[in-house]
């Protein structure tokens, strides 16, 4: 197993079956590519539309992948520095080493209260961990209150992308969904996304009126002040926020921004990039616990620092979660979220699901990619996906066993690594001239023919002129 | 080790000796380009389906009323620090409770217009009504303002402290002011530690929000946003109204927020 300084990795959700294997099956579902596409289509328009508005979008992009790998290069300090601030202002703060700690801590402290439900603020750390799991474990229900996470708790699904984890499916498809499992929907509920929209909101309006308490993530934590950001749409976040005594969010470690100014590039770079909105509807910030509320907040590693510990990957860390790479891919759009097999699809979830579980874990993913190179153009904090899929499949590669390809290569750069050496094995290339039509490579020579050895290598033809 | 030491030991470890380059902020700073442009501040509005009423900054209360009449609002909370004549016209039949905050148990003062209005009481009986509630009189042609058959409109000025979701999502409508607008993303930011403002189930349980929005608070850009808010503990950011691109990633108004917001632009 490759991890850099033996760094522990994370588990919960973050891997499935192989790339491939997955991808084949999806693949073979017509009405999952075309809601893709249609989804996918609309939202890469939207967001070109208001990208281009701002005439500093790259210097707003330069100054967004900085201040993440300042936040990086003194993660350390930042996390002291933010803990500090949330304990003087009485949050309760809790550390977790990986996903089932984290699960430990929180359905601790929500067995704690009593309550035998709780709502939810979407989170992907807390899909992540698995958390809805270890709560039904010890008998609580959490209750999805973003509509597409909604969609997916009640079909029994599986979240496909980060922003709208319903998006394989279509309003005629949630409609079923709703008339199946939604308890006293209307039986005559049509397809149309209002009337979809209006019975989540009748469905959730009482859940919101009366459980007392609530998880949720957070999309920035200011390392200086101690405030936590949520930014959202339908307000359900607001409402989770707002009306249970109890909070608990759950923040991975690399979500700190140092000091409240550097919100001014987010909350730039983050709607423009995600829903393709000038402004999402609803963000809340709050610094410490409010209006009488109690506050945690569980920082959670899970792989995150063996992440960190990998130069030429840890810029991973700096991801927003605003999907740009997800709906702009040509492979995410062909065989959509699920085949990544983990909470994190798409080209980010290729380069992030493999750091976060060791490579050894999601050994498929760096390689499912056709390294077009859209994800790191579309990035607005400028993760270079593409060299770093590249990397990856290195580790993926040096992580296994010999192969017959891998000692030829071995063997190869010894030979090319000395002028001398490579000119004397060139030479023998000219014996190869018979071996090559003779002797067959299999996976090689299935498809295509092997190259043929010249009679005399250019070096002594130069010289012998 | 604790959970705690150990991830930060694992930090300083995983980190390396690296020493970032400064951060570059090139962009379009705090400051920078002057006071917000009110025509695309209400155009930006416009564009998330907001309603937006841009008027003299002497007319905010008739412009109140009016969106109350129309909207047919009947009970509306008031955020407790807002200017008191915001509302003046709002309620020609009702009365203020609690204009003080912690003035009186809002639950009995609320109950107690309830029946009032139900039983159709007319203003002469309300001005022997209890103390710490104030009675309004009545304007000139309160039936053209045409409330409601009883023509009785409460309105709670509610505050923290007597802060009732039951009353909350009894009420019609909500009027609060603002900390500050930007004009770029349509965007208003409510502090909620101000007191014209209200706390933060205020605006978000009430289907109906009218936020008054003076011109000189509309800023820019999200930076000079940033700029005045530091320091401001608790915030909403506010864009149009809820809304979801949930289903096939188009956008629809009106979820689990307040599913319209009208804002007064008092210029």
């Amino acid at each position: 197993m490759t991890t850099f300084l033996g760094m522990p990795t994370g588990g919960g959700h973050l891997t499935g079956e192989p790339f491939p294997k997955a991808a084949k099956h999806a693949l073979g579902n017509a009405q999952l590519r075309r809601n893709l596409a249609k989804a996918t289509g609309t939202i890469r328009a939207k967001r070109a539309n208001v990208v281009g508005e701002l005439p500093d979008w790259a210097e707003l992009r330069a100054a967004g992948a900085a201040i993440k790998d300042e936040v990086l290069a003194n993660l350390d300090e930042y996390l002291v520095r933010f803990e500090e601030a949330l304990t003087s202002r009485g949050t309760h703060v809790h550390w977790a080493r990986d996903a089932d700690e984290a699960n430990r801590i929180i359905t601790g402290l929500v067995k704690a209260t009593g309550t035998r439900e709780v709502i939810k603020v979407k989170s992907m750390a807390t899909v992540e961990i698995g958390l809805n799991e270890a709560l039904a474990d010890v008998g609580v229900h959490a209750v999805e209150t973003d509509l597409a996470e909604l969609i997916v708790q009640l079909g029994n699904d599986k979240s496909s992308h980060i922003l709208v984890p319903a998006i394989h499916r279509n309003r005629s498809e949630i409609r079923e969904v709703f008339r199946r499992e939604m308890p006293g929907v209307d039986p005559d509920l049509t397809d149309d996304p209002r009337a979809l929209a209006e019975a989540a909101r009748k469905h959730l309006r009482h859940k919101f009126m009366t459980v007392d308490v609530a998880i949720s993530g957070a999309n920035f934590g200011v390392a200086e002040t101690g405030a936590l950001v949520v930014v959202e749409s339908e307000g359900n976040g607001r409402m989770c926020l707002t009306l249970p005594r109890t909070l608990i969010s759950v923040v991975g470690i690399e979500k700190l921004v140092p000091s409240w100014r550097d919100l001014e590039v987010f909350l730039q770079l983050l709607p423009r990039s995600s829903t393709g909105e000038r402004m999402n509807p609803y963000t809340s910030v709050w610094t410490g616990p409010t209006e009488g509320q109690t506050s945690h907040v569980v920082l959670v590693d899970n792989g995150r620092t063996a992440t960190l510990a990998d130069p030429d990957g840890r810029a991973a860390l700096r991801c927003i979660r605003c999907s740009a790479c997800l709906n702009s891919c040509p492979v995410y759009e062909r065989t959509g979220g699920h085949a990544y097999g983990s909470t994190y699809p798409g080209p980010i979830g290729a380069v992030l699901s493999p750091q976060l579980t060791g490579v050894d874990k999601n050994p498929t993913l760096p390689f499912a990619s056709s390294l077009c190179g859209v994800c790191y153009d579309v990035c607005p904090v400028a993760i270079d996906i593409p060299s770093m899929l590249v990397h990856l499949r290195e580790r993926v590669t040096e992580s296994k066993r010999a192969t017959p390809e891998s000692t030829a290569m071995r063997a190869l750069a010894w030979a090319m690594s000395d002028a001398r050496r490579w000119r004397r094995l060139i030479r023998l290339g000219k014996f190869g001239r018979v071996a090559s039509r003779h002797v067959p490579l299999p996976g090689w020579s299935t498809a295509r023919d092997l190259p043929q050895p010249p009679k005399e290598t250019f070096r002594d033809w130069w010289e012998s002129r | 080790m604790s959970a705690r030491d150990e991830v930060l030991a694992r930090v300083r470890r995983a980190k390396g000796p690296r020493d970032p380059a400064p951060v570059p902020r090139d962009y379009r700073a705090a400051g920078t380009r002057g006071p917000g442009d009110l025509d695309l501040f209400a155009e930006r509005l416009r564009d998330y389906r907001a309603r937006v009423r841009v008027v003299p900054a002497d007319q905010v209360a008739e412009t109140i009323a009016a969106a109350l009449r129309e909207r047919g609002a009947r009970r509306v909370v008031v955020a407790p620090g807002t200017p008191p004549e915001w509302t003046e016209l709002s309620y020609p039949a009702g009365r203020i409770e609690s204009r003080d905050p912690l003035g009186g148990d809002p639950r009995e003062a609320n109950t107690e217009v309830k029946a009032e209005a139900k039983a159709g009481a007319n203003t002469e009986a309300k001005a022997e009504a209890g103390a710490g509630s104030e009675v309004a009189r009545a304007p000139e042609g309160v039936d053209a303002v045409g409330l409601d058959t009883d023509g009785t409109v409460s309105v709670d000025r509610v505050g923290a402290d007597t802060l009732d979701v039951a009353i909350l999502e009894r009420a019609d409508a909500v009027v609060t002011a603002c900390h500050v607008a930007v004009a770029e993303t349509g965007t208003i930011v409510l502090d909620h530690d101000a007191a014209d403002q209200g706390p933060r189930a205020l605006t978000l349980v009430p289907d109906y929000h009218i936020v008054v929005v003076r011109a000189d608070q509309v800023v820019a850009g999200v930076p000079d946003a940033v700029a005045a808010l530091a320091g401001v503990r608790t915030q909403t950011w506010i864009s149009g109204p809820s809304a979801t691109s949930d289903i096939e990633l188009e956008r629809v108004e009106g979820v689990h927020g307040p599913r319209t917001l009208e804002v007064v632009i008092a210029r």
